[in-house]
């Protein structure tokens, strides 16, 4: 078994990179990101990792550095939030189409305007059609594990596919949490070897990366990346089996909590996952029958799995942490394609909570699963959208 | 290495590592530049593109024109996706993953993604110090997109976002002096160079691949689109460049200027205004304010050079 400590999430983080030691990284300051790659930089700068790192002057020039870096041939990483995340949204575009698998922490924090540094989800589901393959953490231990697993993922020669783990800005990032470590030398051998695939560095085969294809083309090109996501889930699959046998921490694509016989389920990502199952379990003490699901990959998103884990409930409410404004919360969209798939047609309601970090306290969670509980009985559903958690 | 001799004879029999077939425009002068600075040296090369003519025109769907390891990734990162290039390969070499081969690593760009939206990211990798040369091919506009003005068009010109107008009559800005605010990054080697230069050109990227560290060449590329000339004039409109001191040739090295370069006599303005249609407008009546204003700019630009070399 490995070290058990007291630790935040970023910390967590910058020590699984610090294990995983990659060739190159690229940083850049932006909270709640900024600890992760400060406290890397501290490893680099004290020889415990051969990493180079790459300071640059803003995000975009570190997903592009990353770019170049990976084309290179070598394992890249870097991580960000927000505002970051969003000045990097061409390059990440870029990065998945080149097949480059590159591992980013994305520590999810609001998008401005109004300027906010705080947690939710806006980063993330804006960089929803970019490429990457995405998986949400539920707390530190999740964003470690994650992290570790992340390069095996993005680095499978299946795949090849640029990789984003999330975990909550601050309510992950920066509370100190329980979390075990795996031992220096059981990652080492966990990740194993970067394998390159047409390295720039290659000067015998000169590789030319980056070519323009229009109409002929392109649209083919699209369909092969739609192909390469729909191997990633086998492939999590696979990954995160041999890092249960490793480590005892099991893993899939996503997490089910009483969901076997109940009749009610709550959808929610990340951080709120953890609050929501304290307040399933006193429900079910009082004899309701409410279970949780909790996905953690969300791109690709597991359609089918899903729809067959939902399909015996009668009511479910997504919990969103972000909003498309004019639309429905993107978790929500996600789970009424899976509900499209069921015979049965449950029920399903759209939570907006949690912006800019507001507190996802417990009488929100009551107020859904009571709500819930109605929608059941009566099988109708007043407002499919609302906001939850407002101050009036 | 030893630096390989100039000589027009061997140098045409040699390899040429930017091959034919590729789609740029007859007549254009950014190919000739690319080809002057492969043709230069033996290293191995590993270049960037910016999005823009060169990077549309070279390399199209399984076709490519790049015999050296290429990318193309955006338009205004260049620099740092070559930064990231040079960067895994110190750290493969450090790690002694991979072997040390005296690899160069450069930029090709537009004014476009050069001058305006590549220059923050140009100026961030000469921050940070990388084994990189970054060349930029003015043209003076961004003509892939069907030259619009950028901060590199010269006074006066007409573009199409810039027309020659009945209120506006072209661009009422100077260009901005690139070449010396990379000089002002304080790396070691920044040069302003002409493919009309051949040999002044080819001698500028053998001295820069000697010197460790960051690089930056500006090198004029007529446009024969975008200037509106006859397609096959491209060298004897740089070179006019050069008479007319429009396009001084110079060099920086570690802070000392050097004009490499001078003309015998230095030609009026107006003998490189007077080919270009884009240009055309100024030689009205009305409008011979430009020509002078146009020939005071490029006279204060000499003298200032002319002082700095001076300073030493």
């Amino acid at each position: 078994m490995g070290k058990i400590v007291a630790v935040t999430g970023n910390e967590a983080c910058a020590l699984a990179l610090r294990q995983i030691n990659p060739d190159v990284c690229a940083a850049y300051p932006i909270t709640p990101a900024t600890d992760l790659m400060q406290r890397f930089s501290g490893y680099v700068n004290d020889g415990k990792v051969d990493t180079e790192l790459i300071l640059v002057e803003s995000e975009h020039s570190a997903m592009s550095a990353c770019i170049g870096a990976a084309a290179a041939g070598g394992r890249v990483a870097t991580a960000t939030s927000s505002q970051g995340l969003a000045l990097m949204w061409e390059m990440l575009y870029i990065a998945a189409g080149t097949r480059l698998p590159i591992v980013m922490p994305l520590v999810n924090r609001a998008l401005s305007a109004p300027l906010n540094i705080h947690g939710d989800h806006s980063d993330g589901m804006g960089a929803r059609d970019t490429g990457w393959i995405q998986l949400y953490s539920e707390n530190a231990q999740e964003a470690y594990d994650n992290t570790i697993m992340a390069f095996r993922i993005a680095e499978h020669l299946d795949v090849r596919l640029p990789i984003m783990v999330c975990m909550d800005g601050f309510i992950v990032s920066h509370s100190i949490e329980r979390v075990e470590y795996v031992d220096d030398a059981d990652v080492k051998n966990f990740v194993g070897k970067f394998e390159a695939v047409h390295p720039l560095l290659d000067l015998e085969n000169p590789k030319s990366y980056g070519p323009l294809i229009l109409t002929d083309l392109y649209h083919e090109y699209k369909r092969a990346q739609h192909e390469v996501m729909t191997k990633v889930p086998a492939v999590i699959e696979t990954v995160s089996a041999e890092f249960a046998k490793m480590t005892g921490r099991e893993y899939n694509l996503f997490e089910k909590y009483r969901l076997e016989d109940a009749e009610i389920a709550i959808v929610v990502m990340s951080s709120a996952a953890g609050t929501t199952k304290d307040i399933i379990d006193q429900y079910r003490e009082k004899g309701v029958k409410i279970g949780l699901l909790k996905p953690r990959m969300f791109r690709p998103f597991p359609f089918t799995e899903i729809a067959e884990a939902l399909k015996h409930v009668k009511a479910i409410a997504v919990l969103d942490r972000a909003d498309s404004f004019g639309g429905m919360g993107p978790l929500y969209s996600e789970i009424a394609a899976c509900v499209m798939q069921m015979d049965s047609k449950p029920a399903v309601t759209n939570k907006i909570f949690g912006l800019g970090g507001r507190d996802y306290l417990p009488d929100q969670a009551e107020y859904v699963i009571d709500e819930l509980i109605e929608i059941a009985k009566s099988g109708k559903v007043k407002t499919v959208k609302e906001y939850i958690g407002v101050r009036e | 290495m030893t630096t390989k001799p100039l000589r027009l004879k061997e140098l045409a029999k040699g390899e040429d590592r930017f091959a034919h077939g590729h789609r740029m425009c007859a007549g254009c002068g950014a190919p000739i530049v690319v080809k002057q600075v492969l043709m230069a040296t033996d290293y191995p090369i590993i270049a960037s593109n910016a999005t823009g003519c060169l990077e549309v025109s070279s390399c199209i769907q399984q076709f490519t024109a790049w015999k050296i390891p290429w990318i193309h990734s955006a338009f205004e990162n260049a620099a740092a996706t070559i930064s990231g290039v040079e960067t895994m390969y110190r750290s493969l070499v450090k790690q002694g993953k991979i072997e040390e081969q005296n690899v160069k690593f450069v930029s090709f760009a537009g004014d476009g993604g050069t001058y305006d939206i590549g220059f923050q990211s140009l100026s961030g990798a000469m921050e940070r110090g990388h084994d990189m040369m970054y060349i930029c091919y003015d043209n003076g506009a961004y003509m892939n997109t069907g030259i619009q003005r950028s901060s590199a068009t010269p006074f006066g010109a007409n573009t199409t976002t810039c027309p020659a107008g009945d209120a506006i009559p072209g661009k009422l800005q100077h260009r901005k002096d690139l070449t010396r605010i990379m000089a002002a990054h304080g790396i070691p080697y920044v040069a302003q160079a002409s493919p009309a230069n051949w040999m002044d050109l080819m001698k500028k990227v053998q001295k820069a691949f000697e010197i460790k560290g960051p690089k930056f060449l500006n090198v004029i590329a007529p446009c024969n689109r975008g200037w509106r000339t006859k397609t096959d004039d491209a060298i004897t409109l740089a070179k006019i460049a050069f008479e007319t001191c429009y396009w001084p040739l110079f060099e920086i090295e570690n802070g000392v200027t050097k004009i490499t370069s001078k003309p015998k006599e230095k030609k009026p303005l107006v003998d490189f205004l007077k080919p270009q249609g884009r240009f055309k407008h100024m030689f009205a009546p009305e409008n011979e304010w430009m020509l002078v204003q146009a020939q005071e700019y490029v006279d204060a630009q000499w003298e200032r050079l002319l002082k700095d070399e001076a300073a030493g």
